[in-house]
């Protein structure tokens, strides 16, 4: 749950610092001084408003996407700016940017837009690009670098060359565990583009990366997946501080690969369950490939969500704001060198499961 | 037979055995069909003395700025615990606060009281009502504990109940005393407990058992107004935003909120500004827990002895219990309401796609879970 913290509360938490939403930046330590502050900013993502017909649009969806973004108006102080993660439409269509479009118009703050696969594989992000512009670029924010990628990019013979009708590419890629699917990836023109932006960056400075899908490697079946994400990640990894934070896979997951921290953050639509590659033993339940509706089947909003994004000394963590279930807290542990959700920690410091019944 | 007629019948047994302590404990009854034990506080067992004595207090208009004002002016005894028909209550001087009386019956078994859960108990919560500015109006307890303290009645009346006189008899002893009475104020035996419970498959007519499937089915009812398989005490405990007052200030909300959390902050107490700032009231259980999860959410109510009770929802806002239903089948809004529902929304809460024939439906299973003590309430 989200508690409303202003600056009052803050005060009287006192060394509690860490636990809160927010920290009003004057209360927070300069860690690395210098012309670097500590921010934050919101994060929504995976909205997939998805068109019935005329103005008929899928009201869960609609409903989770207007929460947010009401939420998200809520917070004290305002954050410094919005992230959207991707997969605003369903099957891309206009109609769907346009709806979407005009439920993040109330959003108070700048807007950064990710592309994702349901943006983008009925046009190939035309239209998309004719509201929030260019499909990868960096910006830089109180010290921080941040990279937009366009990671769900596939081969050009898949995207151009093998589908008789723009629709009919659009529901190829929608699917999960498709034999007609393709691995997402982030191409080599924008690699060496990549290679260009931060050459011009100093290595002491913190990255963030924002992409749709994982740059890692998860489940090839969903597309959480990269086909080229040991390239991205060879281009990031001489930063001291790297933090890679991706939506498309709706649930929690975090991760660090030498440098480079990742997050995974919640969609407002729908939750994904662990894709099967993760199980730790045989499940001996059906292949699933419909979407896992929900954790509590009456609440259409529960295991959905938004974040605030806290970064501190350039390390992001992660706070999931999740309807109808408790707040998480995704944080990165300097000591272990990685992202420690505050809640689920190490097998050792874990209350033991029940093993008899 | 039953797990419900099963657990009776063994409660009978055990009852009629010999045993003075489990008679004592249980003194006060044998709980109603489709109800679980009334849960009773360590530090507040139940005695008859304590019980007299709340109830005593509980009708005790001196305890009001202007002597005209009891507890029961609001919860009265003839309308099933509530002052149906009003929209709101009316404290002192007709003063009107920003919300519908609840029922205190079965209030016994909640687990936070008030609409918005602003009370952990029954103990805690008769206090508040007498030093509201718009309720019972006085300026702080001093009026309530002169009078317990030297009127005889009330002075043999605690001695009775807690062995206590004098400056030893403070407001938790009064507090204990009414929620003692409170405690016996449940009731089951309704139509759907003889029916449910109780096997008598006449006990509701067909139209009623119709309604009773859309309650459990397409009308989600059930989700969060709880019927067990041994008992149904109608309500989750939790706290819900189902798009009623908050849909009409919902573009006030960032200011609202911010505003009441600072007012907070600096100290102003929850009870007085929600039932006196008809906007602010409408926040909810945010006003209580600061959380997002809980803008405009407020308590589920029991429906038992519903039919009674109108008007319904935390603002009295609808007249009928079908105007209930409506509102529901609309996803969170009524019928011709001129705004949209709120972003908040409680995700339990969508259309449902009932027709007028279901909706009758509901609403005679509904009329089926009234008490034989509450029939004949002058309510209408």
């Amino acid at each position: 749950m989200t508690k409303l913290i202003t600056r009052r509360s803050v005060i009287a938490a006192g060394a509690a610092a860490g636990t809160l939403t927010t920290l009003p930046i004057s209360m927070v330590r300069l860690a690395f001084g210098g012309t670097r502050e500590d921010f934050s900013f919101t994060y929504i993502s995976d909205s997939h408003i998805q068109q019935i017909k005329g103005a008929s649009f899928v009201r869960n969806w609609d409903m989770g996407l207007k929460r947010a973004v009401a939420e998200a108006n809520l917070i004290i102080p305002e954050a410094d700016f919005v992230m959207f993660g991707g997969d605003l439409a369903q099957l891309g269509k206009k109609e769907e940017l346009d709806h979407g479009g005009e439920m993040l118009s109330h959003l108070k703050g700048k807007l950064h837009v990710v592309m994702g696969e349901h943006d983008y594989y009925l046009d190939l992000g035309e239209y998309w690009t004719k509201l929030y512009g260019p499909h990868w670029y960096s910006f830089d924010h109180k010290g921080v670098h941040f990279v937009v990628l366009n990671s769900i990019i596939t081969t050009d013979e898949w995207t151009f060359h093998r589908w008789p009708t723009a629709e009919q590419r659009m529901l190829e890629m929608a699917g999960l565990d498709n034999p007609n699917g393709s691995p997402f990836m982030v191409g080599e023109k924008q690699r060496a583009w990549l290679k260009d932006d931060l050459d011009k960056v100093s290595k002491d400075t913190p990255l963030i990366v924002f992409s749709h899908s994982p740059l890692q490697k998860i489940y090839k079946g969903w597309n959480f997946w990269t086909d080229d994400a040991e390239q991205v990640q060879a281009l990031l990894q001489p930063f001291k501080t790297v933090n890679v934070i991706y939506g498309h896979v709706h649930q929690i997951q975090y991760n660090q690969i030498g440098n480079i921290s990742f997050n995974a953050v919640m969609a407002t639509a729908w939750p994904w369950p662990y894709p099967d590659t993760y199980a730790q033993a045989g499940a001996h339940v059906p292949v699933l490939t419909v979407p896992m509706n929900r954790a509590d089947p009456f609440f259409e909003r529960d295991a959905t969500g938004w974040q605030m994004i806290d970064v501190s000394s350039g390390r992001v963590t992660a706070r999931y704001q999740l309807w109808d279930n408790q707040e998480r807290v995704v944080a990165y542990d300097p000591k272990l060198g990685k992202p420690v959700d505050k809640r689920y920690q190490e097998a050792i410091v874990r209350k033991a499961p029940q093993l008899h019944y | 037979m039953r797990i419900s007629q099963v657990r009776k019948s063994v409660e009978r047994a055990l009852v009629a055995l010999p045993l003075a302590a489990l008679l004592v404990a249980d003194w006060a009854m044998a709980e109603p069909l489709g109800l679980p034990k009334v849960p009773i506080p360590a530090d507040n067992p139940q005695s008859p003395e304590k019980v007299a004595l709340g109830d005593k207090l509980f009708h005790d208009a001196r305890f009001s700025i202007d002597g005209a004002v009891s507890c029961s002016t609001c919860h009265n005894d003839k309308k099933a615990f509530t002052d149906s028909p009003l929209r709101v209550s009316e404290g002192h001087h007709k003063l009107t606060g920003t919300r519908n009386a609840p029922t205190v019956v079965n209030a016994a078994y909640y687990t936070s009281q008030f609409w918005d859960g602003r009370s952990p108990s029954l103990e805690d919560q008769s206090q508040h009502p007498m030093v509201n500015p718009v309720e019972m109006g006085l300026p702080d307890h001093e009026p309530v504990l002169k009078i317990v303290r030297e009127d005889p009645a009330y002075i043999e009346g605690f001695k009775k109940a807690f062995g206590k006189s004098g400056r030893d008899v403070t407001m938790d002893e009064v507090k204990k005393a009414i929620a003692s009475f409170e405690r016996t104020i449940v009731s089951g035996d309704s139509p759907f407990d003889k029916w449910y419970f109780g096997g008598d498959r006449n006990a509701i007519s067909d139209q009623a058992k119709r309604g009773f499937d859309i309650y459990i089915g397409q009308g989600r009812c059930v989700s969060c107004h709880v019927i067990e398989q041994t008992q149904a005490l109608f309500t989750d405990n939790r706290f819900h935003n189902i798009g009623v007052g908050i849909n009409r200030i919902q573009d006030d909300v960032p200011r609202l909120a911010a505003e009441f959390l600072k007012a907070k902050a600096a100290g102003a107490s929850v009870d007085k500004t929600v039932l006196a700032d008809p906007k602010v009231s409408e926040l909810g259980r945010f006003a209580v827990t600061n959380s997002f999860d809980e803008i405009g959410a407020f308590k589920t109510t029991t429906l038992r002895n519903i039919a009674m009770t109108a008007p319904y929802m935390h603002d009295g806002s609808l007249k009928t219990l079908k105007d209930v239903v409506k509102h529901y089948n609309e996803g969170g809004k009524s019928p011709g309401d001129p705004w949209p529902v709120n972003p908040y929304l409680s995700g339990g809460i969508r259309p449902l796609d009932l027709k007028d024939q279901q909706i009758d439906d509901l609403v005679a299973f509904l009329e089926t879970l009234t008490s034989p003590a509450y029939v004949t309430a002058q309510t209408k």
